[in-house]
């Protein structure tokens, strides 16, 4: 007769404890091995910050045209922006590969809205509540799309700018940054907000041409052609790609 | 998986006016250990169609099977030839979905009747681009200056840029070949055009 080893019973959930064995919560559990991970537990192609500021009549949101694969400047010449409809626009930031996963979403999202053919369209505050419960349900199950969202649009008179992360954190501001750009470009756009309530296009646009020329000096993995989308009553457009010219003149006073 | 995440290869292709060029060197390790040195890393997913494989052999000859299989179907459905871009999707879809598992950089190209040659590359994460020209693997890191110089004169005039861009692959694998130690061996090289798929081995005293 045979005496083998005592199996381990199996667990009582995925990742859960089994009857006498040790149980470390949150690590990988005794059905580690038996269920299929797809979690996005590291981005590989990324992209760096995406920059958006509420203007008179409207918002407007830049960013980059570069995908990094870690320090290697690998894809120079990808969209990270996405013109939802005629009312919204969203910039991501994080990894390419789960930006092109809700790109597939929110296009089909669009089309199957244009076939009920009520005359409605999502709104920029629908998508971003939308995407909020997105986010935050995949963060849930330890497996999220590891992509920091901004979302801008003009509906109803009104203008929208909005912010969701990988962890499902949302809120709306009148300026937003992602990435280095929430340490660099932020406090920038804010002071400028704080000294004229209200900025007309042409102001709204020299900021962010700024901003993302301080972050193409500062942020190792930026690049210095960009996008920029602006939603107004007329619509969203997408414009790019833009140069940015770098001044060096202080290389010569060190 | 315990496994390191760098590709080890390097893999190119090229595209033209009539079809794509695609390349590799031919080595696989474990470890550093030469397990095969004339591997063929450059795999048909259907007629026209190939697939240039780096990462983990394992992995990547799994789904290349696998894209295989469904393309074969799905083109049999279709009663003509699969899209390049089909193909470059399916790639996608395994490649996204089991990311964490897989280690895999993948570039597919190849020639269709509607839109000619093109060249998708699929790296590590699962995101699909469309480029005129893609390098991967380990040994790509060694060449991205190499290639960024090579093709700059070329852009102004379209003749002459095509006769500069097909040109290319066999220096710059050489080149990465030479510098990786995780690439070497020979250069496998393939012309897939509406006429078919033309196939060459640069070996020693060939290699540039």
């Amino acid at each position: 007769m045979e005496v083998g080893r005592a199996r381990a019973p199996p667990p009582f959930w995925a990742g859960g404890p089994a009857p006498g064995q040790t149980y470390v919560p949150g690590g990988p559990g005794p059905a580690a091995g038996v269920l299929p991970f797809t979690r996005t537990l590291s981005p590989m192609v990324t992209g760096t910050s995406v920059l958006g500021v509420k203007f008179d009549g409207g918002v407007i949101i830049a960013a980059d045209m570069m995908g990094s694969y870690g320090s290697l400047a690998r894809f120079r010449s990808i969209s990270r922006l996405l013109k939802v409809n005629d009312t919204t626009m969203l910039g991501a930031s994080g990894d390419y590969a789960d930006f092109q996963y809700l790109k597939q979403i929110i296009d089909q999202m669009v089309i199957d809205e244009e076939l009920l053919g009520d005359g409605h369209s999502y709104s920029p505050k629908a998508i971003h509540s939308w995407l909020t419960r997105v986010m935050y349900n995949r963060r849930s199950k330890i497996n999220p799309l590891w992509n920091t969202v901004v979302i801008g649009g003009y509906y109803n008179g009104e203008s929208f700018l909005g912010y969701v992360d990988m962890l499902g954190v949302a809120y709306e501001a009148p300026t937003l940054a992602t990435g280095y750009g929430a340490y660099l470009a932020q406090p920038l756009m804010r002071e400028v907000l704080e000294k004229k309530s209200s900025l007309t296009k042409e102001e709204a646009r020299d900021l962010i041409e700024r901003c993302m020329k301080i972050l193409y000096y500062r942020d190792a993995r930026s690049f210095n052609r960009y996008e920029v989308a602006i939603a107004t009553e007329k619509g969203v457009e997408v414009e790019g790609p833009l140069t940015l010219e770098a001044n060096w003149d202080i290389a010569h006073l060190v | 998986p315990q496994r390191s995440p760098s590709p080890q290869t390097t893999i190119m292709a090229v595209e033209f006016d009539g079809g794509v060029v695609i390349g590799a060197d031919s080595r696989t390790t474990t470890g550093s250990y030469v397990a095969n040195r004339v591997t063929d890393k450059l795999t048909p997913v259907h007629d026209r169609i190939f697939c240039c494989r780096s990462g983990s052999a394992a992995d990547t000859q799994a789904v290349a099977d696998a894209v295989a299989y469904q393309l074969a179907f799905h083109s049999v459905e279709l009663e003509e030839p699969p899209r390049v871009r089909t193909a470059a999707r399916l790639f996608q879809q395994t490649c996204y979905r089991y990311r964490e598992e897989l280690s895999a950089g993948i570039i597919v190209a190849g020639w269709d009747p509607r839109r000619g040659g093109q060249v998708y590359v699929v790296p590590m994460g699962g995101l699909l681009l469309r480029q005129p020209f893609a390098v991967g693997g380990s040994g790509s890191s060694y060449i991205y200056g190499f290639l960024d110089a090579a093709f700059r004169p070329g852009m102004s005039r379209p003749q002459c840029q095509e006769t500069v861009r097909l040109s290319v692959p066999p220096p710059a694998l050489a080149l990465a070949m030479a510098r990786d130690g995780s690439s070497g061996g020979v250069i496998r090289l393939a012309a897939i055009t509406q006429a078919g798929v033309e196939r060459r081995v640069l070996a020693g005293p060939d290699l540039p």
